[in-house]
């Protein structure tokens, strides 16, 4: 029987995440996603609260704690800011993560300890503009290794050769911080034309020659977060920076995937719980034909509403990572509950967003902010079709 | 350094608090029970102050069971140990009957020094420093937005309407803080799950060798005889620029101390 009752520590983690959500980062956050500038200061904190090593073991400077852990500071964060919510999310569950699970011990010992100290940030290189859900079909991007037997790197000694990475990837989150640590690049590495393409996984640090780091895109939302292009050109690094074994970077990714969707259905039921907080506040104190908002039906049923699909979305994320950290397979109910949070994340916050009028079309009004936020995710790692096409493989429907 | 922080649950200060309309006693049941807030600065300089002298934190609490989270989220901070003073005879008790408590406690745990906040957001009375202090037989120095420990020599910056009062005492001694003092820190997901390994020693009425006489609300030397809800707030004050607004508005603000 699996069981998804939270522990006290668990609790008094949310508790934790809650109130610094609400004291350090609420105050501040509207001004930075006005003018589309990263958070360095409340990053700085939530890396001194060690968020960014929850789910990493103590012996690389993380926490001990586990997905659940993760889970819930990214709810607790997404209900005030889903900005800063996703920088966590990226940094440990796509950045961190790859290193932790498939980094040699050396690899681990040099890059996790800043990684979960939350001092420096990770990100992991995936999409490209050609490529969304269609990768690796869509991938171009290659890493060509140079070595003492190849002909480019002839005269170099045994273990002294170089990857050498040309394409461009899209939507990076966390990679042109200015305490980005490292890109963790998805290249095809070999294989036949017409056959299967070999992809591999080569960790790129931060300021590496070649790699040219693009502006800050213009985001419909998640403004405070930071999200660029990466354009590697002869971008060049030691033959040691492969991560896991060639031919196994697609497949190691799909490992970690079950985790980060997860992660994102958490954040997205606390986007959806922030829009019941902010309208249960909201219908309190505004007045309308002589009554307050809440004493009307139609506002009541909505909050209802409201209530019950973040209600059955926590339950699936619950249920999700209980079976997760039991080791039990969890591909169909991480999928589900991601699709179950980002809906009810969306309909939350359209429903808010009408429960405030014209206030909730304004930026300086939370909801406007959650309106903005939604929508990406049902996109982003595995769009909603995706996780659909997911269930129904899981489920076994005939094609 | 032996330092001991008195903590105080108190109701959430988010939530709306009421009096019971039965005793005049504090409806803490119908809320959720923080730390007081001026506590938590208090420990934090308590941390601040035993990690630079190689000193010990514990934490002594009064209060029903429920005390006990506010307990866990002091070690969780990084406090080492905890007293918790349970005792039903004790409910009711007011600041006086408190202090004889805590002090009794306090002679019997040896301490270097003992932080308070200044005061707590429930009941507001701002005494338990002097209080201790007087039944210690030890200096008290209140107030404190800076604290320096050299030795046995206690140099504190005592917060005033225009600055801060330099201070000096002696080790042992009573402090309590204002929340200039410092920020306090949250604890992390490592501090919450070693909280649950800590010593926390439960003390009763008995354990005080007090008499239960003495305390409880039947004993209290103070009594809430009548409560009622606040006044509504009163119409804010206009002032109208004929050329002079500035300075009006500064007036106003000066004759409010917020400038």
């Amino acid at each position: 029987m699996i069981s998804y009752a939270l522990s006290d520590e668990h609790q008094e983690l949310r508790q934790t995440v809650a109130a610094f959500a609400r004291d350090v980062v609420r105050p501040v956050i509207a001004g930075y996603y006005e003018r589309g500038e990263f958070p360095y200061d409340v990053v700085a904190r939530m890396a001194k609260l060690g968020l960014f090593g929850l789910p990493f073991p103590a012996e690389f400077g993380g926490m001990d704690g586990d997905l659940f852990a993760l889970g819930l500071a990214l709810e607790e964060l997404a209900r005030v800011d889903s900005s800063v919510a996703i920088t966590l999310e990226a940094a440990v569950a796509l950045g961190a993560m790859p290193i932790y699970r498939f980094g040699t011990e050396a690899q681990r010992r040099r890059w996790l300890p800043d990684l979960c100290s939350g001092e420096r940030l990770a990100a992991f290189g995936l999409t490209e503009a050609g490529g969304g859900s269609d990768i690796p079909g869509g991938m171009r991007t290659t890493a060509r290794l140079e070595t003492a037997g190849s002909a480019a790197g002839a005269g170099r000694p045994a273990g002294a050769g170089e990857w050498v990475i040309d394409g461009t990837k899209s939507f990076i989150t966390n990679s042109g911080t200015a305490i980005t640590s490292l890109v963790t690049v998805l290249a095809i590495t070999g294989g036949h034309p017409g056959g299967p393409r070999e992809i591999s996984a080569v960790v790129v640090p931060a300021g590496t020659p070649g790699l040219t780091v693009g502006r800050e895109y213009s985001k419909v939302g998640w403004c405070a977060s930071d999200t660029r292009e990466l354009a590697f050109a002869s971008c060049r690094v030691p033959e040691d920076h492969l991560l896991g074994p060639r031919g196994r970077g697609y497949a190691q990714f799909l490992e970690i995937l079950d985790e980060g969707r997860i992660a994102i259905a958490a954040l997205a039921v606390g986007l959806a719980q922030g829009c019941v907080d902010e309208c249960l506040r909201y219908t309190g104190e505004r007045a309308a034909f002589g009554h307050r908002l809440g004493h009307y039906q139609a506002i009541r049923f909505k909050l209802a509403d409201m209530e019950a699909r973040t209600h059955s979305a926590r339950l699936a994320w619950y249920d999700a990572a209980a079976r997760l950290v039991a080791g039990e397979p969890v591909k169909r109910q991480a999928a589900m509950a991601k699709l179950l949070a980002s809906n009810a994340a969306m309909d939350n916050a359209r429903d808010a967003t009408q429960i405030f009028g014209g206030y909730g079309f304004m930026n300086e009004f939370p909801v406007g902010r959650f309106y903005r936020d939604a929508k990406v995710l049902e996109i982003g790692e595995g769009t909603s079709e995706v996780q659909r096409m997911i269930i129904a493989r899981e489920l076994g429907v005939p094609d | 350094m032996n330092i001991v922080v008195c903590v105080k649950q108190v109701p959430d200060t988010w939530a709306e608090r009421t009096l019971r309309p039965e005793d005049s006693r504090l409806d803490r049941a119908s809320v959720d029970g923080v730390i007081n807030e001026l506590d938590e600065y208090a420990i934090e300089e308590g941390l601040r102050l035993a990690e630079a002298h190689e000193g010990e934190v514990t934490i002594l609490t009064m209060g029903p069971d429920k005390a006990s989270e506010s307990i866990r989220k002091a070690l969780s901070m990084g406090a080492d140990k905890a007293v918790h003073v349970i005792d039903d005879g004790l409910a009711g008790s007011d600041a006086l009957q408190t202090s004889a408590v805590l002090a009794q406690v306090l002679g019997r745990i040896g301490f270097d020094l003992v932080i308070l906040g200044a005061e707590s957001t429930d009941a507001r009375m701002g005494v338990m420093a002097a209080m201790l202090a007087e039944r210690l037989g030890v200096p008290q120095v209140s107030l404190a937005s800076k604290v320096e420990v050299d030795g046995t020599a206690l140099r504190i910056h005592r917060q005033r309407d225009y600055g801060y009062d330099k201070v000096e005492a002696s080790l042992p001694a009573v402090i309590s803080v204002v929340e200039k003092i410092n920020e306090p820190r949250y604890p992390s997901f490592k501090g919450i799950m070693a909280a649950k390994k800590k010593p926390v020693e439960t003390v009763t009425l008995a354990d005080t060798g007090l008499d239960a006489g003495q305390v409880g609300l039947a004993a209290a030397a103070t009594e809430v005889v009548s409560f009622a809800n606040r006044p509504p707030r009163q119409a804010g004050t206009v002032v109208k620029d004929e050329g002079d607004g500035g300075t009006k508005a500064a007036e106003f603000l000066a004759g409010q101390k917020f400038i």
